[in-house]
């Protein structure tokens, strides 16, 4: 049978109007399944084994009374596991061999997998991993993160470590205004509500992995490259993801459920605890910075320097780029930004929500605010007075720079231009009151993706792409923009996506996924619709049109291609308890072609939320001794409850990316960027104390209240 | 997780048998702090004597005007109790202060005085923890202490009771009532905790296998002006890093019944004796309430860490009877 596909009526503007999630019904009934609970006939469950001590070697793993356990299956440990291939690049560069379990006796950090205890049900794996007696050779450790490390070296990362232009310290002495503060952040981590799971099982030669990630082609060239299988002989599938922020790559929790599977021939799934993730799939390392500016009297910089410091593991180098975000906002005549690393024996750190854009937008806006002070100009007026014609570091010229607008519509509608800048002046009752601003930005980047669109004999389309909603809703965005592009309404649009089988795709991550995958489902799209207007009949197999997006990225000018925001809080701060709390804040973005103004405006609220956070309640504890976490799960690490996120509104100026097909640029990230300094800014003008340490808890607000060091 | 057997308790004297039989049987209320320590590995108790559905669920008016609450009422509704709002606002606003709804609806009063403290180094089973492991070590001195004991703790333990709603009911002079094998028995709950000292493992003064069924409050017409100010690193579903339940009767500016418990700043809800003296008979302004406060915390013991607890806690106590005193002469 075939179909002609006469009568076609054209239809636009899916692309801009809300639209509730797709699956969003799945979702609330629990009819979606997500990694840890997609069934399997003759499944056995893994259950990791950490370490104990912080450094040494794994001298004997005691198996015997384990295997005698009821159910008890196998004990994976260096000993026996099979042997990986580590020596290679993948998607992303070289891999954290914190993954490639069991395939040493080398013990680097606290909560480093040891042994992998497989049985028939997961609370019988779970006794035996309790139960398993491992004996350490134990060494001294070092895990105290200091400003001061001896050890610390400038690293590249994924930018140039240092970049510098003109004498600093000549353009420091000549200035009229200075600010030489330090700042710190803790360790964070990405508590997404779905903790890691894979099921991993060998299906007629072919390894198959359930999983929840970022990016299924990406899991799957990794799997295969670890395991030395060729990529067509490795499926993975991520259907439904419970929130990733970074941390869902590859982890040990697929590595060693495809180690068990191999070695059982029978379908293995491993899934991490809460208290487990906190050591085995990144975090965002503390930060310690240090911003100098110097201005001339009416503000504008003469000289900006922003220097940072983050830890990493003995096993991977992770750089947490916080000076990178000045060499995008504000150039001065001498500008000089480093990052630099320090390696301890701790857990690898990794990407986390605008990593470098959180911590280091923390640092150099609250320094900004600070120099505002002393220069008598308002915050707002300050940073418009140094806007930047071109990349101050890259002399580029900018893609769209929409900051002004941003900032000009979110004091409109915040009742900026009534405000006094004097600290310490109003009250409510015990709270006394302040507001703050701070401005953002995050680059706007896309990555080479393929796409698969097939015409359906019934008049359906069906979109393939091995993306990954990793519940930012970009299921329904690539359901709209695909619309959008075939001319059709969403409902004759089926978006199949985090299946790797679909073909190489950008992941999830640097606010680039929804923008990539676009580009190419819009041009497979196109290309479909021009086909069928040629009047072509649909077989019974449909029509299909697959792109790539390699050659349209490759051929980009270069641009400095950023979204910008502007963040606004007002909060309340009793500095005879230390409480703080955010009573509102706006968020006004310039982040390109919105899709989906309904998950959009999510994302971005989930960002300021972020912000929230990280200002006031986040920060991961170490024990000074022992180097291991304190509290590691989400009782003892706080994140920003209901009751702490009051009035917090996100909106938008039109703002279009002219050189991308939808217009799109990314909204994942920028709504953390700049939250958290202008909070602190906010605590400033409210009580008059800076607060350069997060998070600001009560013990230092108490601190500064009664005139103590800057806690 | 090692597999363990449940029982329902038929009765309360069933229960306490069920207990008796069974030295690693444990009483299940509404389980918010059980079976998170029986997942973390803390409590691996081989028996589940389940007294939720025990018929102790009731809150009466005592013949002498104070209350008798069921060891089985849930938070939620004790503190939806309208004599509970009226005549002890306090302890509703303790209740309300901690947990979620979600666990204010499963959680239980005798439970609530039972739960064990949330200490990060009692709930890792890979380290030492005195209380844990009686002479292990306590890495909390040393260690991370921001959120632990400034009065009453010991070398051996600084860790901190996390409970709201006893603070109410310390400040309130509320008696348990326990069944044994034995027979029943009854204790001041300002004598239910036992001093730390060496022996932070020993919680409680309840004899081995006791049930509590219930708490009564003795009449406290101070306590219908009284009120619960918690201090926490976020505005909800957080402990305590301070708190305070206070009660003022103010007549003519001058305080003639004073109510104070201080919590998250002990082993047990403090209360605070040496500040009632002071604030007893003495002006009711801010140089009483301050010199009350100083008085109680004269004791206070700092590690280098939660120094600002003393501060908070003398911030608190004055803030919350300067609140009651206003009110009170309004």
């Amino acid at each position: 049978m075939t179909t002609a596909t006469t009568g076609r009526t054209t239809v636009r503007g899916a692309v801009g109007t809300a639209h509730t999630r797709i699956e969003g019904r799945d979702k609330v009934t629990g009819a979606a399944r997500y990694a840890g609970e997609v069934p399997f006939a003759d499944l056995a469950h893994g259950w990791l084994v950490l370490s104990t001590v912080t450094r040494g070697r794994v001298r004997s793993v005691e198996t015997g009374p384990v295997l005698d356990m009821p159910g008890v299956l196998t004990v994976l440990h260096h000993g026996n596991a099979p042997r990986l291939t580590t020596d290679y690049v993948g998607m992303l560069g070289l891999p954290d061999p914190t993954a490639a379990v069991f395939q040493h006796d080398r013990v680097p950090h606290s909560g480093w997998p040891v042994a992998l205890v497989v049985a028939e049900t997961p609370e019988q794996a779970r006794e035996a991993a309790e139960a398993l007696v491992v004996i350490y050779e134990r060494e001294p450790h070092d895990t105290a993160f200091v400003a001061t490390h001896p050890d610390a070296y400038a690293a590249d990362g994924f930018m140039p470590a240092v970049t510098e232009k003109g004498d600093l310290e000549a353009e420091l002495a000549a200035s009229a205004h200075v600010v030489d503060a330090e700042y710190t952040t803790p360790e964070e981590h990405h508590a997404m509500m779905e903790p890691h799971a894979a099921t991993a099982r060998w299906d007629g030669g072919r390894l198959e992995v359930i999983d929840s990630n970022q990016g299924a082609t990406w899991v799957r060239g990794e799997l295969a490259k670890l395991f030395s299988l060729d990529e067509s002989a490795v499926r993975v599938r991520s259907e439904h993801v419970g929130g990733g922020f970074g941390s869902k790559g590859v982890r040990a929790h697929q590595v060693s459920a495809v180690m068990a599977a191999t070695t059982l021939q029978r379908p293995v799934r491993v899934v991490l605890t809460r208290r487990q993730m906190f050591s085995l799939t990144g975090y965002r390392s503390p930060t310690s910075q240090r911003v100098r500016l110097g201005a001339d009297a009416d503000g504008r910089l003469r000289a900006l320097e922003h220097r940072s410091l983050n830890q990493t593991s003995t096993v991977y180098e992770f750089v947490e780029p916080s000076a990178g975000v000045a060499r995008v906002m504000y150039d001065a005549d001498a500008h000089r930004t480093a990052n630099h690393v320090v390696r301890l024996d701790v857990p690898s750190p990794t990407w986390m929500r605008a990593p470098g854009e959180a911590p280091g937008s923390f640092a150099l806006e609250a320094a900004l605010d600070e120099l505002a002070e002393r220069c008598g100009v308002d915050p707002i007026e300050l940073r418009l007075r140094n806007e930047p014609e071109a990349g101050p570091v890259s002399g580029l010229p900018f893609g769209s720079r929409n900051l002004a607008a941003c900032f000009r519509e979110g004091a409109r509608r915040f009742g900026w231009a009534d405000r006094d800048p004097r600290p310490g002046l109003r009250r409510d009752g015990r709270w006394l009151l302040g507001t703050g601003t701070a401005a953002a930005s995050f680059g706007a980047g896309a990555g080479p993706s393929t796409a698969l669109v097939t015409a359906e004999a019934d008049g359906g389309f069906t979109v393939r792409i091995a993306a990954a909603d990793i519940g930012t809703g970009a299921r329904t965005a690539l359901t709209l923009v695909a619309a959008d592009a075939l001319e059709v309404t969403p409902e004759r649009v089926r978006v199949r996506i985090g299946d790797s089988d679909f073909g190489p795709a950008m992941i999830a991550g640097g606010s680039m996924g929804t923008r990539s995958w676009a580009w190419a489902v819009t041009a497979a799209a196109r290309e479909l619709r021009e086909r069928l207007a040629l009047g072509t009949s649909i077989p019974p197999e449909g029509i299909t049109v697959r792109s790539d997006t390699t050659e349209a990225l490759g051929a980009l000018t270069q641009k400095e291609r950023h979204a910008y925001g502007a963040q606004f809080a007002e909060v309340a701060v009793d500095t005879a308890t230390g409480e703080v709390r955010v009573r509102r804040m706006l968020g006004i973005f310039a982040a390109g072609k919105i899709v989906n103004p309904l998950t959009a405006r999510s994302q971005l609220v989930g960002g300021m939320t972020w912000g929230i956070s990280m200002a006031l309640h986040e920060e991961a504890v170490r024990d000074r001794n022992t180097g291991g976490h304190y509290g590691p799960d989400l009782a003892g690490y706080h994140v920003a409850t209901h009751a702490d996120v009051p009035r917090v509104e996100a909106d938008w100026v039109d703002d279009p990316d002219p050189d991308d097909p939808v217009g799109i640029k990314g909204v994942g990230e920028i709504g953390i960027v700049g939250a958290a300094a202008a909070i602190a800014n906010a605590v400033w003008h409210a009580t008059g104390a800076r607060h350069r340490s997060l998070p600001i808890r009560p013990d230092r607000v108490l601190a500064a209240a009664t005139g103590a060091p800057d806690a | 997780m090692r597999e363990f057997d449940y029982r329902r308790a038929p009765d309360v004297a069933g229960a306490v048998a069920l207990l008796a039989a069974d030295p690693d049987a444990r009483f299940l209320g509404g389980g918010t702090n059980l079976v998170d320590l029986m997942k973390t590995g803390v409590e691996r108790p081989a028996l589940l004597v389940d007294v939720r559905e025990l018929p102790l669920d009731r809150i009466e008016s005592t013949d002498d005007g104070g209350l008798r609450i069921g060891a089985t009422v849930t938070n939620s509704d004790l503190a939806a109790h309208p004599e509970v709002r009226r005549r002890y606002p306090a302890l509703t606003q303790a209740v309300l202060a901690g947990a979620s709804g979600q666990l204010r609806n499963m959680a239980t009063v005798g439970g609530n005085l039972l739960q064990r403290t949330r200490c990060g180094y009692f709930t890792d089973v890979a380290g030492p923890c005195n209380k844990r492991v009686p002479g292990s070590g306590c890495p909390a001195v040393e260690g991370e202490h921001h959120n632990h004991a400034v009065l009453g703790a010991s070398d051996h333990c600084v860790a901190v009771h996390p409970s709201d709603m006893g603070v109410a009911l310390t400040a309130f002079d509320a008696v348990v009532s326990y069944e044994t094998a034995d027979g029943p028995g009854a204790l001041p709950l300002a004598d239910l905790y036992l001093p730390v000292g060496d022996t932070p493992h020993r919680e409680t003064a309840l004899p081995s296998g006791a049930l509590i069924t219930g708490v009564t409050l003795p009449p406290a017409p101070v306590a219908a002006r009284s009120r619960y100010r918690k201090v926490r690193e976020r505005a909800s579903y957080a402990f305590a890093i301070g708190s305070v339940a206070a009660a003022l009767d103010v007549r003519d500016g001058v305080v003639r019944d004073a109510r104070l418990a201080l919590g998250a700043v002990a082993s047990r809800p403090w209360r605070a004796r040496a500040a009632e003296a002071v604030l007893s008979g003495a002006p009711a302004v801010g140089d009483t309430f301050a010199a009350a406060a100083d008085a109680e915390l004269a004791a206070a013991r700092p590690l280098p860490d939660n120094g600002y607890k003393v501060t908070l806690m003398r911030n608190l106590v004055v803030a919350v009877l300067t609140e009651l005193a206003e009110e009170a002469a309004r």
